[in-house]
């Protein structure tokens, strides 16, 4: 974020004065939640004089409880939002701090100052967290997953998620136990069982704080589709060890049986979670074939239906994280066709509207947690968890490393490997899962303390230093370019040249398999998803129109003529040479035809009609065709007098040869 | 099929091993699939490779059969085409399919870029001018969106000519109005795809090649 230097001196002054009676104003209502009870019991009382004494007419009145909890959720998010703001105004803050501590550092001030005026500081509530809080940023990584990229490695990403948690849980459990039976710990009490469940909890890489964090460092694609991607699909084999570990703990033994059902519920939370979700786009796509008519409600469809997979398979215990994320992945290309250009807009700004709030709030409640919770403290243990988390992720990604890169075409370098064991970040959702211990288990403080230590650990200590290496190791960076139609060309090129290669060879590889699932899309699911002809469009041209679209929107929006664009460079230099020559009454004639349309051209785009029902959306549509039709008549236009030119040097050199001279 | 080559042609699959870079495994492999393409004849001609049924549906078919037999691809500096071509010319061409070995030197790496995006080149100058111009780029997208119907072809000539005019903008800047670009070069070329990975995308893996799936390869 390019740093920002206020216009004026007092601002920066009257931004803190702001924050400081948002501060108050929290405050505020808190204690004024006291007498206000008060005040509602004397009122009942007050009911049977009514008859007899005639209170004055109240002109003013405060009825704070009226307003309680709508006005205190709103004053939490304005406070995260005028916090996030005045990071970005203070100028060197931003490039060397994450976000995320900084939201949390601002969580730990608001706690305490809540502890010092005497209330109970909220705590992250486990409920508000998972069913709130969480589902926006999923959804919006969900449906913006770059799918090329994550298809390519999803064997890795299986891999580092799958078996790098379980050895993560079940090094870190089986370690701490036996840490535990030291003696001079004194922590002989805990058994190997609600080790491991700890070290289920504490294992899984978050996926809101690597969002956070890599968000800001620009790290290379592959890099960045690893370590996020096995953040989001770790989801499922943390939900089953959690649930598993935490039934076993209750009854206390366990049986081979019992671990056989694990493996099982494996399966079936993670391929449940899955198609619970293909099974809610599919809906979504359905559904926004029939949008053509009621374009404003269109974004709502795609929430809506993403919203309630996950709550779907929450209720089935399945992964929600999963649901959210095919849900997302499968709705997209077909939604996308059918939906207006506005529609897509709004629901990429709503998604990152929300997942940025949630982000926020988040990582301040973290904060105001950490003040609030109870806490018990035992130096070992604690230090003994961080320090086992960092190695067993080390190890973890080493091994898993050297196995994966037997099978890898482009295998995965040292400093790859160092990112993506560096970047495991633990955030909210262990915290989360560790609030939601039940009472009885007599750790369940020295757990969450634990957990808060790994969190605060890995978010402050990872998070701040990752940039500064990234540098130092002088790691690949994302490649910053804008969609360029000739690589889009040779994608789809390269593509069909692997398959028939693939065919020529007799191997049965990727390509292969993908160009049936292309074929199967196109023949069958395509006609049912998509409205109208669409579906027969191929994505080049639809790549090709989209670009289109863009550029008209841009000329429409600053009403410029092509003249204008940078480049001189225009159809005459590229076509084949042979122009034929027109003659000259033709010509002025041609000319005419051109100014009366453009004047119809500009007369038409000034009236546009405003309703809240249309959108203008048919007539903005119609607007762009008619700005691609005046593209080309201006094209048409310049040739014409390109070739007046022509035949004007040809005129003046006598007529020498059929063809228009060299240049 | 099956183990009708005698010890001789070991010597042969080692010697080729050492100038393309593929393993005695790999070379086994493409062999078996080999003789099974041109039922066991020493050469291979474009009617055997027109007959697999995975290419079928390709859309860019036959370029990539025309690749084969391109002589600018076999790794002489020659030009124009062959009618048949034996073992050794079947393998330079899958030579060029080859991924990216862990550890190789920036230079090395440059060079295979090159090498790929040149087999790339070499099947969009159809007329080994050592340009592309219009007319071949249009071609290159009408065969890519030949399946798509007739909104394919209108289009197809709009997409080309705004690629072309797109690779003029990057690699000239600014041009004259009366001024004539003749074509993408393979230098423009390299340019353009500068962000394209290609060594990392251009590869087919040739050990994995199951008996069982090169025995139901043909079926006519």
């Amino acid at each position: 974020m390019p740093a920002f230097s206020c216009a004026f001196p007092g601002c920066r002054r009257d931004l803190l004065v702001i924050v400081l009676v948002v501060f108050v104003g929290i405050g505020l209502p808190i204690e004024a939640s006291a007498p206000a009870y008060q005040s509602h019991g004397t009122e009942g009382s007050h009911l049977t004089n009514i008859t007899n004494t005639k209170k004055a007419f109240p002109v003013l009145a405060v009825n704070y409880e009226h307003v309680r909890k709508p006005f205190e959720i709103a004053l939490w998010i304005l406070l995260a939002l005028l916090m996030k703001l005045g990071f970005h105004l203070i100028p060197r803050l931003s490039a060397v701090v994450p976000e995320s501590c900084l939201l949390i550092v601002v969580g730990l001030l608001v706690g305490g100052l809540i502890k010092v005026i005497g209330e109970e500081p909220p705590v992250l509530d486990s409920q508000l967290f998972f069913l709130c809080l969480l589902p926006p940023i999923i959804l919006d990584a969900g449906y913006f997953l770059p799918i090329r990229p994550f298809t390519e490695n999803v064997g890795t990403i299986l891999v580092f998620a799958v078996i790098g948690t379980l050895w993560n849980a079940f090094f870190m459990g089986g370690l701490l136990y036996a840490l535990c039976q030291i003696e001079s710990v004194g922590l002989s009490g805990v058994d190997l069982l609600a080790c491991l469940l700890f070290g289920s909890i504490v294992s899984a890489v978050d996926p809101v704080a690597v969002l956070a964090v890599f968000e800001e460092i620009h790290i290379n694609e592959l890099v960045h589709i690893l370590v996020f991607g096995e953040s989001l699909l770790n989801d499922a084999v943390t939900v089953v060890l959690y649930n598993l570990f935490e039934e076993f703990s209750k009854v206390g033994t366990v049986t081979v049986l019992d671990v056989f059902l694990g493996v099982v519920c494996f399966f079936v939370v993670s391929l449940g979670g899955v198609l619970v979700g293909a099974i809610y786009g599919f809906l979504a796509a359905f559904t926004s074939r029939f949008t053509s008519h009621t374009r404003v409600i269109e974004p709502l469809f795609v929430f809506l239906y993403s919203y309630m997979a996950y709550l779907s398979s929450e209720m089935f215990h399945l992964s929600g994280i999963m649901a959210l994320i095919a849900c997302g992945v499968v709705m997209r290309p077909y939604v996308e066709a059918n939906i207006s250009h506005k529609s897509y807009t709004t629901i990429k700004y709503f998604l990152k509207m929300w997942s940025s709030v949630s982000e926020t709030l988040i990582f301040i409640f973290l904060g105001v947690s950490t003040v609030a919770g109870p806490h018990a403290w035992n130096w070992t243990f604690v230090i003994t968890t961080v320090i086992l988390c960092l190695v067993s992720r080390v190890l973890g990604v080493i091994g898993l490393t050297f196995i994966i890169n037997k099978f890898r075409i482009v295998k995965l370098t040292k400093k790859d490997q160092f990112i993506v064991a560096y970047g495991g970040l633990r955030g909210a959702i262990a915290f989360s899962l560790g609030y939601l211990l039940s009472n009885s288990h007599q750790m369940r403080n020295l757990f969450l303390t634990a957990i808060i230590t790994v969190i605060f650990f890995t978010v402050f200590v990872q998070g701040m230093t990752i940039r500064p290496l990234v540098e130092l190791l002088a790691v690949k960076k994302k490649k910053e370019s804008k969609p360029s139609i000739n690589e889009e060309i040779h994608t789809e090129f390269l593509d069909h040249l692997l398959t028939g290669v693939e065919g020529v060879c007799g191997h049965y590889g990727h390509y292969h398999w993908k160009e049936k699932l292309n074929r199967f899309n196109k023949t069958y699911v395509k006609r049912w998803l998509i409205a109208g002809e669409n579906f027969k469009e191929p994505e080049l041209i639809a790549f090709y129109r989209k670009m289109e679209l863009k550029q008209a929107i841009m000329m429409v929006e600053s009403g410029q003529l092509p003249s204008v664009l940078p480049s001189t460079i225009s159809m005459q230099n590229i076509q084949p040479r042979a122009i034929p020559r027109v003659s000259k009454k033709r010509e002025e004639e041609i000319r005419r035809i051109l100014r009366a349309n453009l004047q119809n051209n500009k007369q038409k785009m000034r009236s546009r009609s405003y309703s809240r029902h249309t959108l203008f959306d048919a007539d903005e549509e119609d607007n762009v065709s008619e700005v691609r039709l005046r593209k080309t008549k201006m094209e048409m236009e310049r040739r014409v007098s390109v070739m007046e030119r022509r035949v004007s040097v040809m005129e003046r050199e006598g007529r020498c040869d059929g063809e228009g001279g060299s240049v | 099929m099956g183990a009708s080559q005698s010890a001789g042609t070991e010597h042969e699959f080692q010697d080729l091993a050492d100038r393309t870079g593929f393993s005695l495994e790999q070379i086994g492999n493409i062999n078996k699939r080999f003789r099974q393409l041109s039922n066991n004849e020493e050469t291979l001609s474009r009617e055997d490779l027109a007959s697999i049924p995975a290419l079928d549906n390709n859309p860019i078919r036959a370029q990539i059969i025309n690749a084969f037999f391109d002589k600018r691809n076999l790794h002489q500096n020659e030009t124009g085409t062959v009618q048949e071509i034996g073992f050794e010319e079947f393998l330079m061409v899958m030579t060029h399919f080859r991924p990216a070995a862990m550890g190789i030197t920036e230079e090395e790496r440059e060079n295979l870029r090159r090498d790929k995006l040149r087999f790339l080149f070499n099947m969009h100058d159809t007329d080994s001018d050592g340009t592309i111009n219009l007319e071949e780029y249009r071609r290159v997208v009408e065969e890519l969106l030949s399946k798509a119907g007739t909104i394919g072809q209108e289009t197809a000539k709009a997409i080309a000519d705004a690629a072309m005019l797109e690779v003029a903008s990057t690699t000239r800047g600014k041009m004259e109005p009366d001024e004539f670009y003749e074509g993408i070069t393979f230098e423009n070329f390299l340019q353009i795809l500068n962000t394209f990975d290609i060594e990392t995308r251009m590869h087919v893996r040739f050990l994995h090649m199951d008996t069982a799936t090169l025995r139901c390869g043909k079926s006519k």
